[in-house]
């Protein structure tokens, strides 16, 4: 797992949920930071953004923690 | 079992005019304007450059940064107003109540602001559309979000007839609580149209005003455009008493008309129909009435209709009525206007003052009305009525009594 795909993700985390970026880390869970369906969808329209990727359906809508976006992000940047 | 009364117990109204009740009622005693130059839009290259505008609100003093990213410029007006309105209602939100409290909107033209960025960046293939551009801009999404932040859980819905909405939305409101669906009901209508690709809309239609709005007077060019919230809670009259409410005025009757004529030309016999009928509805007699909140759009044809209108209902009352349009001081709301009509004329009866129609310049034959001219006027009156006709030919016109 790239240590910069990471940092960047939580960067995107903190700042789309507006939370201070120090309370994100790789284990944090969704939930732990009072996300709802809705912030999920705007999350993953931000990674998308962020890192000019596409996440699927079926692969955004089981994103449940900082882990599985960092993973999913780098799946899609082929630097998995 | 007798009918249930309507009566008014809150008020809330966000508008050009201020960002609460009380500024508002100041600018409409002393008949001054909102009316001026747009600053939230580009102006060069339109035919106009004036609208009633909001300035000075700042969103961030209202809502936290996560819900203020699903709201709307729409629905930060209906909020706005709908906290007002509950808060000067003293209405206690227990869970006995919430099921019984409801949520009436009017939005004509709904949430647009974060939908034009989204076809703006989409066509020009700059910008993906964000993914709450739909539950934003959703018609619903004011009363919605009115119900979630206040626990509201009786029924919720917002009604859409252009211009008229929000005369529709209190008229609806006032039928459920007759029939008991509700004992409490927040109505009222809220818009935000001072958009580049709106006002551009606008401009195609050759109806806003170069200048200002001056409705009745001879020299109108127009009307204009403006944004804002207003919204009242309505509540049963046993409610109201049983929680020792302070009752502001009633919503005695209604009354609504199709033209079934053209889309967007009044028709007198249409609006004159949805008058009578609202007379009608209060049970009272056209000699009552004191005040016309007109719809006053300031257009050559509205204003004349409208006159013809109020003559072939009040016959020779029409000339003891005294007739003003606020649009003239909060321009023409559409969706919200009717609940910002219904703010000012609930202030009329209760106060003993009626607002002027302000930048009124020279009488026109075809408006042979008292139309208070610039300058408001005290006067004790029992019956006022709120005119509103939409494009489309849709008339809903709502009757108050003033509350002794």
């Amino acid at each position: 797992m790239s240590e910069t795909i990471e940092q960047k993700v939580i960067q995107v985390i903190a700042q789309s949920q507006k939370v201070p970026v120090e309370t994100v880390t790789r284990d944090t869970t969704f939930e732990e930071i009072g996300m709802t369906s809705l912030d999920a969808l705007a999350l993953i329209f931000d990674l998308e953004e962020e890192f000019n990727i596409s996440i699927p359906n079926e692969e955004a809508m089981g994103l449940r923690t900082v882990r599985e976006a960092v993973e999913s992000v780098t799946k899609l940047l082929g630097e998995g | 079992m007798t009918a249930r009364r309507v009566v008014v117990t809150g008020l809330g109204a966000i508008t050009s005019l201020g960002h609460n009740v009380k500024e508002f009622r100041e600018s409409i005693f002393a008949g001054r304007s909102g009316i001026r130059p747009l600053t939230c839009a580009e102006t060069s290259k339109l035919r106009f450059t004036n609208g009633a505008e909001v300035v000075g609100f700042q969103p961030e003093d209202h809502f936290d940064a996560k819900l203020l990213d699903q709201l709307d410029r729409f629905t930060q007006f209906g909020l706005v107003a709908a906290e007002e309105a509950v808060r000067s209602s003293g209405l206690e939100i227990t869970p006995e109540v919430k099921p019984r409290v409801g949520v009436v909107t009017g939005a004509a033209i709904g949430g647009k602001y974060f939908e034009e960025q989204a076809y703006s960046g989409l066509f020009a293939n700059t910008r993906r559309p964000h993914p709450l551009t739909i539950p934003r801009g959703m018609s619903n999404a004011a009363a919605s979000q009115i119900a979630m932040r206040l626990g509201f859980t009786g029924p919720v819905l917002n009604v859409s007839t252009a211009c008229a909405s929000a005369n529709h939305a209190i008229a609806q409101a006032v039928m459920m609580l007759r029939l008991n669906v509700a004992d409490v009901i927040l109505a009222g209508g809220c818009e935000a149209p001072l958009l580049p690709g709106h006002l551009k809309m606008w401009e195609g239609l050759r109806v806003v005003s170069s200048d200002t709005c001056r409705p009745f007077s001879k020299d109108r060019k127009g009307m204009i455009l403006g944004e804002g919230g207003a919204m009242l809670l309505l509540e049963d009259l046993d409610h109201a008493k049983s929680r020792g409410a302070m009752i502001l005025g009633e919503v005695a009757g209604f009354g609504m008309s199709a033209d079934a004529h053209h889309l967007t030309q009044p028709s007198a016999a249409g609006a004159a129909q949805a008058i009578d009928a609202a007379l009608r509805d209060a049970n009272i007699q056209p000699a009552q009435v004191g005040y016309v909140n007109a719809h006053g759009t300031g257009t050559l044809i509205n204003d004349s209709t409208e006159t013809e209108a109020l003559r072939i209902v009040f016959r020779e009352h029409a000339d003891q009525l005294a007739v003003s349009s606020t649009k003239s001081m909060h321009g023409h709301t559409l969706g919200a206007a009717g609940a910002i009509e219904a703010v000012a004329t609930v202030l009329a009866l209760k106060e003993g003052v009626l607002p002027p129609t302000a930048n009124f310049t020279e009488p026109d034959p075809a408006c042979d009305l008292d139309v208070i001219p610039n300058e408001a006027r005290r006067a004790q009156v029992e019956y006022a009525i709120s005119n509103s006709f939409a494009f489309g030919g849709l008339n809903a016109v709502l009757v108050f009594k003033r509350w002794d």
